[in-house]
């Protein structure tokens, strides 16, 4: 390689080295024995801490699942998953029910540090709380005590149900049902931590919220839990960001989000998925089969989803909103990036049941290398949904000629007052771009990020501004070693 | 400065450039003029580096270093720029911004120090003023949606930007009326500089009128079969291409 193209790879890789999450920490671990039954279940349930009903919710969920069956219809390719071969439950050893923050083990708040997510609330970025959950626990949550004070709560999953019973049986499964898919089912039996957030009437939340994920024991699934309730006139904004270790096996990642919005309120969530992609021959990586779904359930209520999917072997994935209030309103921004031999499916459903509500879609799919990348999404107009409106653009990147993209829309209307509009198309960067930019100074990665963020655009912009410039970095990252 | 000595040059297998000479000091500028066909654009395209451009014989030194054997973004950093015929589209990506990655990235290539989005912007919208260049362009995402003439007047105000060594302008006054012309024009010779050299391709002599070069070569077939001073662009234009190539076989 020329000089220049090696200063140019240099400073792409300053910016991060390939996967530069991919290190494992060094912790005393509890786990759960190998294997999933009833008593893995009871397990997950006793370490928890919980009430009687959610042990009866679980166990009734966990027969369910035995006799449901894999979902097949996406388009990617995994060898079976053997479910028996894997832990359902590892957390740092002694870990107490409840810890503050001057409690946490100094590996674990390390760990998060070297993840660019300092937990020390000095130190944190300003305006964003977090919920730290490591592999199945939830081991530490910043700025609790400041949003209880308007009146929001922000707490790990499982002390909700500890501490706000009626919140959560109220909700919880009222947007995924305990039954809606083999993964949702089994979620719902083994679902470890999450993050649980109620924001009270008329209260616009003073914080960004967020939940970083990572996993780190090897061999372990992680089975996540989020539910977030906005009261009427509310408003609050939400984002997810995982990572795990590099590793040669693949992991299971089976999450389950619930929103609810009620009337005049509005969600934002938006998730930076940088789950470990496996690497460059396909090797390892998270297989990422995440169930997520808001309910607008009031009146003008807002739901919006933005993702910027990079990492994870196998991405299966849709972000729904179910548009269930008159006037309410659906968003779904995606940027789903496949390298190597990544695969993802992934999408939204947008479900219009009341009148006057609108949706817009708007996917950016790149793929590169080996990948495979598939938009599916669906739009379906009920009855009574007089003058539901829909846009959808969907857009699809190549680089290189061994790739591939793949565009599925599902759309039905049962009321001729609906007004729906695709438009999709597909690209590749073209020569004479790379070209252009080259001559003027640029080196072919940089080049390559620049021309995919410009195609991003859209989507990065609906970021929070926080979170915006990382994502940026890591459009430019994941493309790395795609181009010449 | 530069020194292209019986080069020979391939695309997609077929021999466009067959034994071409040239060479030019720093300070002068040199017109390239040809028919359709001749090999202007490949000469152009082979000096900026663009892949699929081959070069089976002969050598280009610059500055006394093998230029053919450096990457495009080095040759980059190292002065070369080419003003294109057809400025290409980046959609999503301001023209501001892609200003300041591509002088950076020369910078750093050059290991010169970064300047901060201020000090670009300072610099762009001091020579943006002269180019007439509007605030409005360079908010907007790169050429998308850009008149010819703002394309080319924004080639300039890149040149004008990175301050190249040696300037290859690949057809610049194709597709410009008078005024964007004369505007264009203008800003090349802002540039002319005892330390640069300038290779102005181009089809029809009108563009010299206003770009005076040094010297003119006639390039036919891919090989220089012509050259004189500023007057040889006056008898082309009233001979025509055939009658000089004719005359020169």
């Amino acid at each position: 390689m020329s000089s220049a193209a090696a200063d140019t790879k240099n400073t792409v890789a300053a910016i991060g080295e390939k996967y530069k999450y991919g290190f494992v920490t060094d912790i005393e671990m509890e786990k759960a024995p190998k294997g999933l039954s009833e008593d893995t279940v009871r397990f997950v349930s006793a370490k928890k801490g919980e009430p009687q009903w959610m042990l009866d919710w679980r166990l009734g969920a966990f027969r369910r699942w035995g006799e449901m069956k894999e979902p097949n219809w996406a388009r990617v390719h995994y060898p079976k998953i053997d479910y028996q071969n894997a832990y359902y439950y590892a957390a740092p050893k002694n870990t107490p029910l409840k810890q503050s923050l001057d409690e946490v083990d100094p590996k674990l708040l390390e760990t998060y540090k070297k993840l660019g997510i300092p937990l020390n609330e000095q130190m944190a970025l300003a305006g964003v709380a977090v919920d730290a959950v490591f592999d199945s626990v939830s081991v530490a949550t910043t700025f609790k005590d400041k949003l209880n004070e308007v009146g929001v709560i922000f707490c790990p999953i499982s002390e909700a149900i500890r501490d706000y019973p009626d919140l959560v049986k109220q909700y919880l499964g009222t947007v995924v049902p305990v039954t809606d898919n083999f993964f949702a089912t089994l979620n719902a039996a083994v679902f470890t931590d999450g993050t649980f957030v109620y924001v009270p009437k008329g209260v616009r939340c003073p914080m960004e919220l967020s939940t970083y994920f990572r996993i780190n024991a090897s061999e372990t699934g992680q089975f996540e839990r989020t539910l977030i309730i906005a009261d009427e006139g509310s408003y609050v904004s939400y984002l997810e960001g995982c990572t795990a270790p590099k590793r040669d096996e693949n992991q299971l990642h089976a999450a389950v989000v619930e929103l609810v919005a009620l009337e005049g309120a509005e969600i934002k969530y938006s998730t930076v998925q940088n789950w470990y992609p496996g690497d460059e021959n396909g090797l390892g990586g998270i297989y990422n089969f995440v169930t997520k779904r808001g309910d607008c359930r009031g009146d003008r209520s807002k739901i919006s989803w933005t993702q910027v999917e990079t990492g994870s072997a196998i991405t299966w994935k849709y972000p729904s909103c179910i548009l269930r209030g008159d006037g309410s309103v659906g968003e779904f921004y995606s940027i789903a990036i496949a390298n190597h031999y990544q695969q993802a499916d992934t999408g939204t459903k947008m479900i219009h049941l009341g009148k006057n509500t609108r949706s817009r879609i708007i996917s950016k799919g790149i793929s590169a290398g080996k990948a495979q990348n598939t938009y599916r999404g669906q739009v379906s107009v009920y009855g009574k949904a007089e003058d539901a409106r829909n846009f959808t653009q969907c857009d699809s990147l190549l680089i290189g000629g061994d790739c591939g993209a793949h565009t599925v829309p599902y759309i039905e209307s049962r009321n001729p007052t609906a007004r729906i509009e695709h438009e999709a198309t597909t690209s590749k960067i073209a020569d004479d771009q790379l070209f252009y930019c080259l001559q003027r100074g640029l080196g072919q990665e940089e080049a390559v990020a620049l021309i995919v963020n410009g195609f991003c655009k859209e989507v990065l912009q609906q970021l929070p501004m926080e979170f915006a410039v990382e994502a940026q970095k890591l459009v430019g990252i994941s493309l790395e070693g795609s181009v010449g | 400065m530069l020194e292209i000595k019986n080069l020979h040059v391939t695309v997609g297998g077929k021999e466009i450039l067959k034994g071409l000479n040239l060479s030019i000091a720093a300070g002068q500028v040199h017109a390239i003029m040809g028919p359709n066909g001749s090999g202007k654009s490949t000469l152009s395209y082979i000096l900026a580096g663009r892949a699929g451009y081959e070069i089976t014989e002969g050598s280009i030194t610059y500055n006394g270093e093998d230029l053919g054997a450096m990457p495009p973004e080095q040759r980059a950093a190292k002065g070369v720029f080419l003003a294109m015929q057809y400025p290409v589209e980046i959609p999503g990506v301001t023209t501001m911004m892609f200003l300041k990655s591509a002088l950076n990235a020369q910078r750093r290539g050059r290991g010169e120090k970064e300047l901060d989005a201020i000090g670009v912007l300072k610099t762009v919208r001091a020579k943006a003023a002269t180019l007439n260049v509007s605030e409005d362009m360079l908010k907007r995402a790169l050429n998308v949606g850009f008149s010819g003439g703002e394309k080319k007047r924004l080639e300039i105000l890149q040149m004008s930007l990175f301050e190249p060594k040696l300037a290859i302008l690949d057809e610049t006054d194709s597709g410009l009326d008078i005024d964007a012309l004369r505007l264009v024009a203008e800003g090349v010779n802002a540039l002319r500089d005892p330390s640069r050299a300038m290779l102005v391709i181009t089809h029809y002599q009108r563009l010299l009128d206003y770009i005076v070069p040094d010297r003119i070569h006639v390039l036919a077939k891919g090989r220089i079969v012509a050259e004189g001073g500023k007057e040889l662009a006056l008898e082309l234009e009233a001979k025509g291409y055939d009658q000089i190539v004719k005359d020169a076989a």
